[in-house]
């Protein structure tokens, strides 16, 4: 029996007058892989920065490990071991990627003071693991010099460093080419066997259908339909549980029509 | 003929370690340029005023204040912000240093009272720019003319005169060397260098400071404490103003209600011609020191080539142009 690592219960957030999510409630197993599956806009960015910390709801609770959290932020919820590629991948682009990679979790003494030669040394370990980078990349150089893609590699090995109980990617192969998504493939498959939970956010429905092991599908801010990988037998089955993205296979090229709240598996 | 390419190993990338320390610090060593290409010009005005060490040590005597001023200045436009609030911070602390001399306490004491007012103003100033969310250019302006304001309503247009102070331990402590080649307050502003050095370079709240200067909302996402960053940055600045103040006392032996007033422009010319560009997200400290170097050197560089007073202004205006237009070949712009 898996245990519950993170949940969501009841999450509203509403930008003025727009519901960005509503009254959602979403659950990640440990060692599960989530995909999260939504057009543009209808509130995956905002769910998963209400989980990593970054938003508050209006109402709404958040458990962890089976506890209730409160005043939760991104400072807490990294602490909790929740790590998080965003979608705009929250680098700072006129530093080193020493310093992306440790901002706002420093290798310190106990004054505050950095161990810059251990910092530089993880940093190039981590960057060489992760093999990203095409050109001979350096730990200082700066991120505003590298590629979408190497960029994207410095944002994931910074999720990675950590070990963390639970790693969101929020669509993280929007800019990659073929071999470097098959790389997130494999980097996903490397933190689930080692026993870690993902929630994978993808607008490519085969990607997402590939990776994961439970789906949720988002449409304007409310959980339309929650289904296991075993209750659906294929990508397609998938989406043509939601009609007029069949035509695509994409979400986003098309108005959406969704049947509200339905479950596959639950008749 | 087949070209094979041979990719270097990335485990050693190759780096020549005194070009990348130049590198790493091109902004400080061109202000650095800058001061040597002034220095030369003025000597070559005149020789024998720029070859006495006099010279050198009537500008040590003031460089102090304006380095206790620049230093945390350069972190505060690192971190995106700006504070335009510190003349009246400094006029303000160090009025409560010099009634408090004044009054007979301890000068160490009344020192200390300094500070801690330069602290809470510094974050009250940040405060009002953080929680109620004002554009700190525009708050500080409003700060500057209302602490002033205070001060002028308090003191009546009256100075405060303590020229006893220069009979005590304090003032030998920090203001000594009357006869020594360096002024004592010289060795205390470098001091205040090298601290701010390795705050911004090796602590982690320097690193944090260059992160939500180069972009906000990704340290918030990391999670940096940004309204924290943004406090700490006003809170560093009223404290750099206080010591600023009184070391401007300990040097005049008087304290005037426009005690700082002047060095509002200056002191911001300083950071940038030290090649501190004004986007935030990077910096130099050195290069602050080297700038606050230079901007002391212009006045006395003037009326030691030769020329009147009214030359200086024009000459002030020359250099933070010409330098700043020396930096934009360094420093590359990223976004």
């Amino acid at each position: 029996m898996s245990k519950r690592l993170v949940e969501l219960k009841s999450v509203t957030k509403s930008y003025g007058n727009v519901n960005a999510v509503e009254n959602v409630s979403l659950y990640v197993d440990e060692g599960e892989v989530l995909g999260l599956i939504g057009d543009n806009g209808a509130g995956k960015s905002t769910l998963i920065k209400i989980l990593s910390g970054v938003h508050a709801p209006d109402s709404g609770e958040i458990y962890v490990k089976g506890q209730k959290v409160s005043r939760w932020n991104a400072a807490k919820s990294r602490e909790a071991g929740i790590e998080t590629v965003y979608q705009d991948r929250a680098l700072v682009a006129q530093q080193t990627i020493v310093r992306n990679i440790f901002m706002g979790r420093e290798i310190t003494n106990f004054l505050g003071f950095m161990d810059m030669k251990k910092q530089h040394s993880e940093a190039e370990r981590l960057m060489r693991e992760i093999g990203f980078t095409s050109k001979v990349f350096n730990p200082s150089s700066l991120v505003a010099t590298l590629s979408g893609g190497e960029r994207q590699g410095v944002a994931i090995a910074r999720a990675l460093y950590y070990d963390a109980d639970l790693i969101i990617l929020d669509e993280p192969t929007t800019a990659l080419s073929l071999t470097e998504t098959q790389k997130v493939f494999s980097f996903i498959q490397a933190v689930k066997d080692k026993g870690r939970s993902v929630i994978f956010i993808g607008h490519n429905i085969y990607h997402v259908y590939d990776i994961a092991d439970r789906f949720a599908v988002l449409d304007r801010g409310k959980v339309v339909l929650e289904a296991l990988k075993s209750e659906v037998p294929s990508a397609e089955i998938l989406i043509q549980n939601m009609h007029s993205i069949a035509r695509t296979g994409h979400i986003g090229a098309e108005p959406v029509e969704l049947r509200g709240g339905i479950r596959l598996g639950d008749n | 003929m087949a070209v094979v390419s041979v990719p270097r190993d990335p485990a050693k990338p190759r780096r020549n370690p005194i070009r990348a320390f130049v590198n790493d610090n091109r902004r400080a060593f061109s202000a650095g340029l800058i001061l040597i290409i002034m220095l030369a010009s003025f000597t070559l005005a005149n020789p024998s005023v720029f070859t006495n060490p006099l010279t050198y040590r009537s500008v040590f005597v003031t460089l102090p204040v304006a380095i206790f001023l620049v230093v945390p200045l350069v972190f505060i436009i690192t971190g995106g912000e700006i504070d335009l609030a510190f003349p009246a911070t400094m006029g303000f602390s160090s009025w409560a240093f010099a009634i408090a001399v004044r009054d007979g306490w301890d000068p160490f004491a009344a020192m200390a009272v300094a500070v801690v007012l330069g602290l809470l103003l510094g974050s009250l100033i940040g405060m009002l720019v953080v929680y109620a969310n004002l554009s700190s250019l525009i708050a500080t302006i409003g700060m500057n003319f209302f602490l002033r304001g205070l001060i002028n309503i308090g003191a009546q247009g009256f100075s405060i005169a303590i020229p006893d102070l220069r009979k005590t331990f304090m003032y030998s402590v920090f203001s000594g060397g009357a006869n020594a080649a360096i002024p004592y307050q010289m060795f205390w502003a470098l001091g205040f260098v090298l601290l701010g050095w390795f705050l911004y370079n090796r602590h982690r709240f320097g690193a944090r400071v260059h992160c939500v200067g180069d972009n906000p909302d990704s340290s918030a996402e990391m999670g940096i404490n940004v309204k924290r960053v943004r406090i700490s940055l006003f809170m560093f600045v009223g404290v750099g103003a206080a010591l600023a103040g009184v070391f401007s006392v300990l040097i005049n032996f008087v304290w005037w209600p426009t005690t700082g007033d002047g060095f509002l422009l200056p002191a911001l010319a300083a950071v940038f011609v030290g090649g501190t560009p004004a986007w935030g997200g990077v910096g130099t400290l050195v290069g602050g020191a080297v700038g606050s170097t230079i901007v002391s050197f212009i006045e006395t560089g003037v009326i030691a080539a030769g020329l009147t007073g009214f030359y200086t202004q024009f000459f002030y205006g020359l250099i933070i142009i010409l330098s700043l237009i020396g930096h934009r070949f360094n420093g590359r712009r990223y976004r």
